[in-house]
């Protein structure tokens, strides 16, 4: 099916074929499933197709929506996964691979271009804090809320 | 002179709860969740795009700053949906409008086409209300 088009005073107005509530259903259906799926081996080219759009189309909508591509989503996600399981104490490869990375060089390049930092230094600087906190856990805390919860230090 | 607001409160009724709805449903992320004796935590989130902002899910219980009396008040308010917590901003309203209906969020008004711009209202797991707003109606005298 293709758009259909009303000519108004010179002006062409692409009436959308279905109503604007489907597009989007399927759009957040296509993030949805790259949010419960990131760790496999997801085709982003089959996600357009379950979605019903050309390959082109969804991509440019799904960047409309999340102001990144299917496949720069699907690497944030990933990465931000893998901070969660560096914090959790799992080593750089156990993070790499359960995220749906092949490969650690890919893994580590990517991760740095994002937060900034090494998956390791990431690592260690979380466990560094980890420790003070369970030494010291008030110094995290403002004193003003410390102070309504009545957890000041004795 | 005051720059920034860098940490706020939300009154919550369930810091489990809290958990689960603003960093598994809103998509929040997480800062600090530091234990604090028995069923107590230092729990705050962020938004998603604004890490100098945390959020604190600050549990209404019988302590020193609530006694029996004002703790019992307070939720009662809380449920009875008093409490607007502030606008959050997004770049899509629809698609997020979808997203968080498919994830179980409580809309109180779907987007609606406001003189200020579109506008959402949800509920969160305790009962304080947000506005949802896409940023493009968000940015007036911003830019001064």
């Amino acid at each position: 099916m293709s758009n259909t088009g009303k000519k108004i005073e010179d002006k062409t107005i692409v009436v959308p074929e279905y109503p604007r509530v489907y597009l989007y259903i399927r759009i957040v259906q296509a993030k949805l499933f790259i949010d419960n799926h990131y760790a496999d081996e997801i085709d982003l080219e089959n996600i357009a197709d379950e979605a019903y759009f050309s390959r082109f189309h969804f991509i440019r909508l799904f960047r409309s929506a999340y102001g990144k591509t299917p496949h720069q989503y699907l690497k944030s996600v990933r990465i931000e996964k893998a901070r969660q399981l560096l914090k959790e104490d799992k080593t750089v490869a156990e993070a790499c691979f359960s995220v749906g990375f092949q490969s650690l060089t890919t893994f580590s390049g990517l991760f740095k271009k994002i937060v900034g930092e090494s998956p390791s230094s990431y690592a260690a600087r979380h466990k560094e804090m980890k420790k003070q906190i369970s030494e010291k856990p008030l110094a995290f805390v403002p004193s003003c809320y410390a102070y309504q919860h009545g957890w000041l230090e004795k | 002179m005051i720059t920034k607001m860098t940490i706020t409160n939300i009154h919550v009724l369930d810091q489990d709860s809290a958990y689960d709805f603003y960093v598994n449903k809103l998509g929040f992320k997480l800062v600090d969740d530091i234990p604090m004796g028995p069923d107590t935590r230092w729990l705050t989130v962020s938004p998603p795009e604004q890490p100098d902002l945390q959020l604190v899910l600050f549990p209404v219980k019988v302590s020193k700053m609530f006694p029996q009396e004002t703790a019992d008040m307070l939720i009662t308010l809380i449920k009875q949906g008093v409490f607007g917590c502030g606008v959050l901003t997004c770049k899509d309203i629809f698609a997020t409008y979808e997203e968080l209906k498919a994830k179980g969020v409580e809309f109180m008004k779907p987007p609606t086409k406001e003189f200020y711009g579109t506008e959402a209202l949800f509920k969160d797991d305790s009962g304080n209300y947000f506005s949802l707003q896409t940023i493009d109606n968000f940015s007036h005298e911003n830019n001064i």
